[in-house]
């Protein structure tokens, strides 16, 4: 019985064995085989700390501050470290509502529980002292320092546009974005964002249990340097901006002011404006919302977005194509009896027949009429709609139709539409001058952008060519200009043909029945345009395009002012103004610009 | 007779050196556990590892009083020692000191003595003493009874504490009595009662009772000779099918509710790995994350920044799992399984019934220490506080545990004189 139960030694030392054989199997399983755990032990103890550099700085023509960053706050959550706590207390810290806390913080344990993520982001740096000495209350929860954007001029909200936290597709198109990042969302910030974001640097550190830095990982053998973003300088010129900006006050429109000889935009006005800090930090959506539901629309930025009916402004166009394909002589008289002229009326009360200058200095509708329709039935070149291509690629080499596709965002293109539209609606060759007349004198399907018509100023005062009309003139230092904005693109009429233009433009301000002569500044040629576009709308855009001076153009403009009235009333004096201000930067007529500040022309009707 | 005057006369070496690499691996490992820049001085007694080496210290000197004692000693007062040792179970629950919940513990000062670690040595004794009677009959109920006795008096007054972990220790004598003469079918019963206890929550319990019968209907079709056991057969059937439907009403109602969390984390019903979990996951991504040759001494990232909970106590293993990897985790495993060999080894060599019931005793509960302490370390077993033998910090675990062992290395030294 004795030797018979020693065997049993046998079975307790198997037993220990197979325990021993099972605990290396298992041990063998996960620290050789399964390599996850590496993975699991790295995530618990590294932290990549982001650097984030400061964005660039953006200056104006003349080295103007208009943007830059001061530091800001952000409180961040790690939803693990999160313990009981006072949430309505909390929510009154934050001033944020009980329902928008639990939506944050669920948003935060959803991206991870054990990841420092955004809870609230910039928060300003008054706020952020009462807030820090409480947060001792909160685990869970801590401060981040990041950087605002500060616009001290408060002028060209659209120009430069503004930064949002990235979204879910920004993330999604560029992987250097995470979660809780800024982005430029409109604007210089956005054609700029890679230039003004600098580069996130990063360091990889070691925490404990309870994520306290240990130091860095490595000896900060995997930490990068955040580089800083660049400075931008414009080309606008601040003063004349904020001055553009007060003349527009109470008016809804653009102006929009080009340097002929370099494409550089020196005003890019769109009213109404709004103040951009106003879209920075804590108060940002809300004040967002509130821009959006505006009917005035104060986000869009008229200069590119708004898409107008050129009105006579358009005339100076056909005019020069008509010059162009042979169709119209600087001697050419057609008749006009007033509004008794078919099959274009003429509101204006002038001698006839008439010369191309007079016409344009009266701003004749039945002569223009008879301009296009000399263009479209022009002899030996095919048909109506073969003269209309020819007219409409004389126009594109303009700049209309098309986005210039420079570094303005949410450009729009304008509209001037294809003989397949025509041949579409009427059939082929079943369309005449006639029946598209109204293209003529710049209505009907035709639209533009203030920005394209700036253009056409340029390309008068240039005679035939202009360069890409563009917002930045160096990046870095003022003295790295942007090389791809240095050509000139041709248009494709012949420098002479703008000759005749040019002198009648003068005479638009200088001529005894110039339509802006009231508007004139003395000691200054300025050349000019108005247009009195009709829209669906309401009252008719006031519309004006001009350059100056005439011997040597150092601006070119376009102004628009929506349901105003006639262009001489409104559009012209305040392209004066400008000019004034640019040229002379001071005002001699107190009584003109007087005028324009006080008219509110949006809350009287 | 010079030997006999030495107290290191006939001692089993390979023993001592076993127990004294223990300490030492635990010694480094803790001092590694609880490592921090401020106290880099193994010999740092405010810090455990300082402290530890006191211990050491102390069990050394505790291991040679044991060793000039005489060994009828043991043998004649295990009664005694049993009964002091139940008495202190007694005491501590009414004058022990609260600590997280459980009155485990005399505090004398700043010292703390945990009597349950001793309670271990004496049934150990105790069990010996009665299992060694010339006339016993272990087929014999009532001595059934008596030894199960010895066994669950110690474990009811350890579960009042509540300290659920220590008691089950005792389920370890079941070894001792198997090689005693016990039916191997109470060690299978006790197997297929663990297995079951597992199934019946992880899997519908219909299926479970279905699988049962299944394998009796076997076991009777196939087994002639089992034929004739058919009511056994059946009995044990139903005795199963009743515990299956229990196990339910156990783990709801008589669990504590941290005892039913460990149990759902282990059988993946739950993935808390932020609450009951988050022990057991730690302590997989520290030793998973060593790789075959570990991080290294101080490397160890889950180690160092304190990821793991109880780290220089029970989770001890996952510093030498993460430090050491693969190979150090096998050394320590061959160590202990060396250890117990040994053990096994010595206790057959005993002339003296007593000496070699004592010996499988000592076995029975390192072994039982070994299993739960590193299966609940590499997430096959459940998180049940118990300490790995020598290694863990804490004095009176690693008192218990020398005059667990050295009274058996003292009792084989004199093997040749006792009866």
């Amino acid at each position: 019985m004795n030797r018979n139960l020693s065997e049993r030694k046998l079975v307790i030392i198997a037993i220990y064995i197979i325990v021993g054989f099972i605990f290396a199997a298992r041990l063998f399983y996960i620290q050789v085989i399964d390599e996850s755990y590496v993975v699991y032990a790295e995530s618990n103890v590294l932290r990549k700390n982001t650097i984030y550099p400061n964005r660039g700085v953006i200056f104006d023509r003349k080295g103007k501050l208009l943007v830059y960053d001061e530091a800001a706050y952000d409180l961040l959550v790690i939803p693990r470290q999160v313990k009981e706590i006072d949430t309505s207390e909390f929510c009154r810290l934050l001033e944020i509502t009980i329902e928008d806390f639990r939506a944050r913080l669920k948003k935060a344990v959803n991206y991870s529980r054990y990841k420092p993520t955004i809870f609230i982001s910039q928060i300003k740096k008054n706020e952020i002292g009462f807030i820090e000495e409480r947060l001792y209350k909160y685990p869970g929860f801590f401060i981040q320092s990041r950087s605002l954007r500060i616009y001290p001029t408060q002028i060209a909200a659209h120009t430069l546009g503004y930064v949002g936290e990235v979204d879910d597709r920004d993330i999604t198109a560029d992987p250097y974005y995470k979660m809780g990042d800024f982005i430029g969302k409109s604007g210089i910030e956005k054609s700029y964002e890679k230039v003004l974001r600098g580069t996130k640097g990063f360091n990889v550190v070691m925490v404990d249990v309870h994520n306290r830095e240990q130091g860095h990982y490595k000896n900060g053998k995997y930490d990068t340097s955040a580089v800083l973003g660049q400075n931008l300088y414009l080309t606008l010129d601040a003063d004349l901006q904020a001055y553009g900006e007060k003349l527009m006050a109470n008016k809804i429109g653009s102006i929009v002011a080009i340097d002929p000889k370099s494409g550089e935009i020196l005003a890019f006005v769109t009213s109404p404006v709004y103040d951009p800090n106003l879209l920075v930090g804590r108060a940002r959506g809300e004040n967002f919302n509130r821009l959006m539901a505006d009917t005035a629309k104060p986000l869009m930025n008229r200069a590119i977005m708004g898409m107008y009916p050129p009105g006579s402004t358009f005339k100076m166009a056909n005019a020069v194509i008509g010059l162009q394909m042979g169709t119209l002589t600087e001697g050419n008289a057609y008749s006009c009896a007033g509004p008794r002229t078919s099959p274009i009326k003429c509101s204006h009360n002038h001698k006839s027949p008439l010369q191309l200058r007079e016409a344009i200095e009266q701003s004749c509708n039945p002569y223009f009429w008879n301009v296009y329709k000399a263009i479209l039935e022009r002899g030996g070149f095919g048909s109506t709609e073969s003269n209309y291509n020819k007219w409409r690629s004389h126009l594109l080499s303009m700049g209309f139709g098309k986005k210039f596709n420079t570094d303005i965002p949410f450009e729009l293109s304008g509209n001037i539409p294809t003989s397949n539209y025509f041949n579409k609606i009427y059939g082929a060759d079943h369309w005449r001058a006639l029946t598209v007349r109204s293209l003529g004198i710049g209505q009907g399907e035709i639209t533009v952008t203030p920005l394209q018509n700036a253009n056409m100023a340029a390309i008068i005062a240039n005679k035939g060519f202009y360069f890409p009309p563009h917002l930045v003139k160096a990046i870095g230092s003022p003295d790295k200009t942007i090389e791809e904005f240095t050509h000139p693109i041709q248009t494709t009429i012949d420098p002479s043909n703008f000759i005749v233009l040019q002198e009648a433009m003068l005479e638009v301000f200088e001529g005894s029945h110039g339509t802006a002569r009231w508007a004139k500044l003395e000691g200054v040629k300025i050349c000019g345009k108005t247009g009195t576009a009709q829209n669906p709308h309401g009252k008719d855009h006031s519309m004006f395009i001009a350059f100056a001076p005439l011997e040597d153009p150092k601006i070119a403009m376009s102004v628009i002012v929506e349901n105003a009235g006639f262009g001489a009333t409104w559009a012209a004096p305040i392209a004066s103004l400008m000019i004034e201000k640019y040229l002379n930067d001071s005002i001699s007529r107190p009584q003109v610009e007087q005028k324009i500040l006080d008219a509110d022309l949006i809350h009287v009707k | 007779m010079r030997e006999r005057n030495s107290i290191f006369h006939n001692i089993d070496w390979v023993t001592i050196v076993i127990f004294l690499l223990l300490m030492v691996i635990g010694w480094v490992n803790i001092y590694a556990a609880v490592y921090n820049d401020e106290h880099k001085n193994i010999f740092d007694l405010t810090q455990n590892y300082g402290k530890q080496m006191i211990w050491i210290l102390t069990s050394l000197v505790l291991g040679m009083v044991i060793l000039i004692l005489d060994a009828k000693f043991f043998s004649a007062f295990s009664y005694v020692i049993f009964i002091v040792l139940l008495l202190v179970l007694i005491l501590v629950l009414v004058i022990g000191k609260e600590v997280a919940g459980s009155r485990s513990w005399f505090e004398i000062g700043n010292f703390r003595l945990q009597p349950s670690e001793f309670a271990k040595f004496a049934t150990a004794l105790a069990m010996a003493k009665y299992m060694s009677a010339l006339d016993l009959n272990i087929n014999r109920l009532s001595t059934r009874l008596t030894a199960a006795t010895i066994i669950l008096l110690p474990a009811s007054l350890i579960i009042l504490q509540p300290d659920a972990g220590s008691a089950i220790v005792y389920s370890a004598f079941i070894l001792v009595l198997f090689r005693e003469g016990l039916s191997g079918n109470f060690l299978l019963f006790g197997v297929a009662i663990a297995i079951l206890f597992v199934l019946a929550l992880m899997i519908d319990k219909f299926v479970l009772i279905g699988c049962l019968a299944g394998i009796g209907l076997m076991a009777f079709l196939l087994y002639k000779n089992l034929r004739r056991q058919f009511f056994w057969i059946v009995a044990a059937f139903i005795v199963l099918a009743g515990y299956v439907y229990s196990i339910d009403y156990v783990v709801e109602n008589i669990l504590e509710p941290h005892q039913q969390k460990r149990i759902n984390v282990l059988i993946g019903k739950e993935t808390d790995i932020k609450g009951a979990g988050y022990n057991v996951h730690q302590s997989l991504i520290a030793i998973g994350s060593g790789g075959f040759l570990g991080k290294g001494f101080l490397q160890g990232t889950q180690t160092k920044y304190d990821f793991v909970p109880e780290q220089s106590t029970d989770f001890i293993f996952c510093t030498i799992g993460e430090e050491w990897g693969f190979t150090g985790s096998i050394i320590v495993i061959i160590i202990f399984v060396g250890l117990l060999w040994r053990i096994v080894i010595l206790a057959e060599r005993q002339r003296s019934k007593f000496s070699r019931i004592y010996g499988y005793g000592v076995a029975a509960i390192l072994f039982f220490h070994f299993v739960v302490n590193i299966g609940m370390t590499i997430g096959l077993l459940p998180v049940i506080g118990i300490p790995l033998p020598f290694i863990s910090y804490g004095g009176s675990s690693l008192w218990g545990f020398t005059v667990l062992l050295i009274v058996f290395v003292k009792l084989d030294s004199v093997r040749l004189q006792l009866l």
